[in-house]
């Protein structure tokens, strides 16, 4: 591993300071993606801002019943929250769906978010890639591609993103708290992360000096019609090849409002609010959800080796609607298919 | 590898750990992971490397009485820290009821995932979080066993888990 000067700022002004003086450092939280990357050196950084001093490991209710949830918290805290896994038990799941325990009892709410893409070439330092070696080329555009986005992606890049959390995040229209050099604001979670177009070395719409200090998200709501459906290579401890966040409102059987975010697809957690809005007012049936399905997955193109997420992602949407409508969210250590789920 | 233009060596930084119970100061450079400092400097090397990036299990440890993955976390990180490694669970003479669980149930073959299997039940057990074997099969997925014990890491699981509600019982009776 490449030498690196190691600061552990105690707080967050010290942080963005430390960071914005010095562009090529990065950021350490749980550490379980840069340690990794900077052991294939694909992250070079010039010098690592252990963050794990800062006050940001709690988790408040506010008072319009919404949750802060603070960037140093850790995935399993945050899993197991008695608060969140109540009033937003999609992010719950989604969570639970993801890594090991052991990773998720190191990895944290910020670091998720700015978690780097799996795509295999992007590991390879070997290999071209515009994502870590912007104008190297893309080997994953006509190379092995299986796990690869079949939705939003460019001719510079056809990465995805590869959290579970964040697609729950993207469903429930979070809000991310960021401060940097110039202060605070808040990015909705949907504009987050980017589509890679012509910059795919950038995952996110960060700005330089900037830091997640927490993410804000409704509680309450969709608690009762949810599911975090995840289809991957073995039972567990692997990531999404495709996977569904899903949450509706109903009104008995006629729904209010739906929100479906997929997972494993795409360089961002991947929605259609214009086709989710079309959903109010119809009824909550397997036909509708099929119709919904098509609609969402209507650009899709596959790369070849991926051809496969593309039938895989319309029967998982139509599943995790079923499973929400339903009121039975599938659950994260069942893994069977239950009576009446079949396809 | 090209290491690309030079770097000035990383200085080291003051870390205390108490490490199964003992209180150590230590020196050390940034880049050393709890891994390579429990089986380097330390000696203790019932900790083991599988795939050195998250992936097996195999180097699972307690810190401050949580399980992590020991490989993925700069020791100078963990400063104040308190880290349980298999060699602090149990001894030969007196062995951790997970220890002796595995050997009567035989759940392992070469033994090399064992130490993080068995760091990752008491994580497991401590957590709380499992109820049913599926669980407990589902939260022990973070550790990987080449030689496929599986069937019987969960049995010497499972009877500790039933011991411990057993126990747990009985004193919320006295
Ligand atoms: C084997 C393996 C399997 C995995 N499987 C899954 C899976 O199935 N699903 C899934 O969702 N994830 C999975 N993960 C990924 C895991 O969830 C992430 O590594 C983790 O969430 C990253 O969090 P961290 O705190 O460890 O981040 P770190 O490694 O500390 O940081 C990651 C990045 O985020 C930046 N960062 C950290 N905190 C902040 C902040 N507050 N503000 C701005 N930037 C910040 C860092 O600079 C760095 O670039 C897996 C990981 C491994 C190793
Ligand atoms: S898909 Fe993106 S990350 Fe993968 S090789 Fe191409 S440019 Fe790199
Ligand atoms: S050695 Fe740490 S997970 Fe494999
Ligand atoms: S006993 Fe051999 S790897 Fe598990």
């Amino acid at each position: 591993m490449r030498q690196f000067s190691y600061l552990r700022p105690t707080g967050i002004s010290d942080a963005v300071a430390a960071l914005a003086a010095e562009p090529t450092a990065q950021l350490l939280a749980g550490g379980t993606n840069l340690v990794d990357l900077m052991k294939y050196d694909v992250a070079q950084p010039s010098a690592v801002i252990d963050i794990n001093g800062l006050p940001l490991k709690e988790i408040e209710t506010l008072e319009d019943g919404a949750y802060r949830i603070g960037a140093l918290t850790t995935n399993s805290q945050v899993a197991y929250d008695a608060g969140i896994a109540r009033d937003v038990p999609l992010l719950s799941s989604a969570i639970l769906a993801g890594a090991s325990p052991q990773l998720r009892n190191a990895a944290t709410s910020g670091g998720n978010l700015s978690q780097r893409t799996r795509c295999y070439y992007f590991y390879d330092p070997s290999t071209p890639c515009n994502k870590r070696e912007p104008g190297s080329g893309c080997s994953a555009i006509g190379g092995v591609n299986r796990i690869h986005a079949i939705l939003g992606a460019s001719d510079a890049c056809i990465a995805t993103h590869p959290s579970d959390m964040c697609v729950a995040l993207a469903a429930l229209n979070a809000t991310v708290e960021v401060t940097g050099p110039t202060g605070a604001r808040t990015i909705p979670f949907l504009d987050f992360h980017r589509l890679p177009g012509d910059h795919p070395e950038r995952d996110n719409t960060l700005q330089t000096g900037e830091i997640v200090t927490g993410i804000r998200v409704e509680g309450g709501r969709f608690a009762a019609h949810h599911s975090y459906l995840k289809l991957r290579d073995r039972l567990s401890y692997a990531f999404a090849l495709v996977s569904v966040a899903a949450a509706l409102d109903l009104d008995g059987d006629t729904i209010l409002d739906a929100r479906v975010a997929l997972g494993g697809v795409a360089h961002k957690p991947w929605r259609d609010p214009l086709a989710e809005a079309e959903l109010s007012g119809q009824p909550a049936t397997r036909d509708t959800f099929e119709a919904f399905a098509s609609r969402l997955l209507s650009g899709a193109k596959g790369q070849g080796h991926n051809d496969f997420k593309i039938p895989m992602a319309k029967k998982a949407i139509v599943r995790a609607l079923m499973q929400a409508a339903s009121g039975r969210p599938q659950v994260q250590s069942e893994k069977r298919v239950r009576e009446g789920e079949s396809l | 590898m090209d290491l690309g233009p030079a770097r000035a060596p990383s200085p080291t930084i003051p870390v205390t750990l108490t490490v199964n119970g003992r209180r150590q100061q230590l020196e050390l450079a940034p880049f050393v992971t709890l891994l390579d400092l429990l089986r380097g400097d330390l000696a203790l090397t019932g900790t083991k490397k599988g795939c050195d990036h998250g992936q097996c299990g195999a180097c699972t440890v307690l810190v401050n009485g949580v399980r992590i993955n020991s490989c993925l976390k700069f020791a100078v990180s963990l400063d104040g820290a308190e880290i349980t490694t298999i060699e602090g669970l149990g001894t030969p003479d007196n062995l951790h009821p997970l220890q002796k669980a595995f050997v009567e149930h035989d759940a392992y073959q070469c033994g090399y995932c064992t130490p993080g299997q068995i760091c990752s039940a008491a994580g497991l057990l401590s957590e709380g979080h499992a109820h049913s074997r599926e669980e407990i099969r589902e939260l022990m997925s973070g550790n990987l066993c080449r030689c496929g014990a599986y069937t019987n890491i969960a049995d010497a699981i499972e009877e500790v888990m039933a011991a411990d509600s057993e126990t747990t019982v009985r004193e919320a009776a006295e």
